[in-house]
């Protein structure tokens, strides 16, 4: 009796929307923490592997401490625990001369805005017939632009907070650069709304899902392991005929725009090669110099989950979000939903080792460089690219 | 006479620096995968893999105090080395020796040498200057203690580690 009640009242159609969101916002938060303390440490081995070192290798489960004999080191993967574990007990030293208040705010303000961007983004299909999108917001793309943008404010302030000279320096960095590569950001992904035709990252993925991934967008339609058990040569045919001469002429300012997507949201992100404000070398640590224990790693965390969100929103606009070609979607079932899921979290896994392999290979740009590519390189090219796919749609659609 | 250096011409393909990123990414990816595989790297795991096998033979370990073959201790408390010592890390008490002794009357002999690795900078000056050949830096590195007082090593570790040294040995000898 109660049970039904329960059920019936969770079924209303305002608290089914309520507490399906709670519960995607809980799991998603804490699956991308999961996936932050991981690349944290996939970023120092992976590192050292580039550099033919070793790493970090010993951390494992500690079976002294309970009066085992020998530890055993698992491949270091204890140390996802260990560095928070670490952070967390750390003194939460404030220098005498910050402004207080801004400079415990400044690490907050850069922890929120990465994970806020988590709510549009499609992390998969359906599960039980709920769409695995936090918000279906119409207006996606512009949500995480908008919202990813106010991190700049994080780091400025933390920058002037901090009353010293190099993370001073690195705030006014930041400021500038975030600014310049939004403008290529924003301009990079207008080709995508033109071909797709919507701002809204479902759509936009659903699209994909039809037509093929946007940097391959050659897939025909019904694209399934039953059509190509059935009759191959159909599908063959479809593929032969998917390849275009239309669609290859829409591939060109697709890779355009993709790449100079990744760039910006290399710029964004605040990673090497773009990683002036905080630039170790030159500026100790730029805008976090001045912070320990729980702050840094606030900040450390920012700067992780911005590279996830990013990568998320690339994996979603370009590389077909949770679709793989010949694997279903959600409605076909619970299974094949989950593994819509994994798709999504293995391609951005891909994405977040692309990061990392590229900041162990390039060095850092200089100041007056990274103005130059951003302002006369990739604005014009963004700008040029639009037209050119307005050019290329009129043509086709003539 | 000013020397002109031209700038290289570059090319459209060095100037937009893709081609050399790639290249880049290459040879980072060939490092990364032939460590993946346990080859090429370089770093040494220290405890389990000592570099003591290829240790030169002038190394400056940890100083200790040597006998000699007839199983007399070398030190005869005249505490140069306890003067020379930089860091003031060498204590020595000295004593006389008992009459019934042989030695007595001719030598003394340290009733307390401390040495204080806390402090000890392995310089060798205590080798260098000790007339009697007593103390020596030996190859021992990893000296470790869970407090101050066990890092001081008193006379009886250093004999123990110092063992016997035979023979007379010249500073300048190869043999050491």
């Amino acid at each position: 009796m109660d049970t039904d009640l329960i059920l019936h009242f969770l079924n209303i159609p305002w608290v089914f929307i309520l507490w399906t969101t709670f519960l995607k916002s809980f799991i998603l938060l804490n699956l991308v923490l999961g996936v932050v303390s991981v690349t944290v440490y996939a970023e120092r081995r992976v590192s050292a592997f580039i550099q033919d070192r070793v790493g970090p290798n010993r951390v494992g489960i500690p079976l002294t401490l309970f009066g085992g004999k020998k530890d055993i080191p698992f491949f270091g993967l204890g140390q996802m625990i260990a560095d928070p574990i670490k952070l967390l007990t750390k003194e939460n030293f404030q220098p005498a001369s910050v402004n207080g208040f801004y400079y415990w705010l400044a690490p907050k303000l850069v922890m929120i805005p990465p994970i806020l961007v988590l709510a549009v983004l499609p992390f998969g299909s359906s599960l039980f017939g709920v769409q695995m999108t936090i918000a279906d917001l119409n207006i996606g793309v512009l949500y995480i632009f908008a919202i990813s943008s106010l991190s700049v404010y994080g780091i400025t302030l933390a920058g002037w907070a901090s009353n010293s000279k190099f993370p001073f320096l690195g705030g006014i960095r930041s400021s500038s650069q975030m600014i310049s590569y939004e403008l290529a950001l924003g301009l990079s992904v207008v080709p995508v709304f033109m071909i797709c035709g919507s701002l809204n990252l479902n759509a936009i993925v659903d699209w994909q899902v039809r037509n093929g991934w946007l940097v391959a967008p050659f897939w025909p339609s019904g694209f399934s392991v039953a059509s190509l058990l059935h009759n191959p040569a159909e599908v063959i045919h479809s593929f032969i005929a998917g390849v275009s001469l239309q669609r290859v002429m829409l591939w060109i300012p697709l890779m355009i725009s993709f790449f100079i997507f990744v760039v910006a949201i290399f710029a964004e992100t605040n990673r090497l090669p773009f990683d002036l404000p905080e630039a170790e070398q030159e500026l100790v640590g730029g805008y976090h110099t001045e912070y320990a224990s729980m702050n840094f790693a606030l900040f450390f965390l920012g700067e992780y989950a911005a590279m996830f969100a990013g990568s998320g929103a690339i994996v979603s606009l370009f590389l077909g979000g949770w679709s793989c070609p010949l694997i279903p979607d959600g409605t076909t079932g619970f299974f094949w939903g989950l593994v819509n899921i994994l798709i999504f979290f293995a391609k951005v896994s891909m994405l977040l080792l692309f990061f990392i392999w590229v900041r162990w290979t390039l060095p850092r740009f200089r100041y007056d460089q990274l103005m130059r590519l951003g302002w006369l390189g990739f604005f014009p090219i963004a700008l040029g690219n639009i037209f050119l796919t307005a050019l290329i749609l009129a043509i086709i659609h003539r | 006479m000013a020397i002109v250096v031209n700038r290289p011409k570059l090319t459209l393909a060095e100037r937009c620096y893709v081609p050399a990123i790639v290249a880049g990414l290459a040879i980072t990816w060939k490092h990364l995968k032939r460590a993946l595989f346990n080859r090429g790297i370089v770093t040494m795991q220290y405890p389990e893999e000592k570099w003591d096998a290829n240790m030169p033979d002038w190394y400056r370990g940890a100083p200790t105090l040597v006998s000699d073959e007839h199983g007399k201790d070398r030190c005869v408390a005249c505490q140069l080395c306890e003067f020379i010592c930089p860091p003031r890390a060498i204590t020595i008490k000295p004593m006389e020796i008992p009459g019934a002794d042989r030695w007595s009357k001719v030598e003394k002999r340290p009733e307390e040498f401390d040495i204080d690795m806390t402090r000890c900078i392995y310089c060798g000056l205590c080798e260098e200057v000790c007339p009697e050949q007593a103390i020596y830096l030996r190859k021992d590195y990893s000296i470790t203690g869970l407090n101050r007082h066990e890092m001081i090593h008193d006379k009886e570790t250093l004999y123990k580690l110092g063992g016997v040294r035979t023979g007379l040995v010249f500073k300048w000898n190869e043999l050491k």
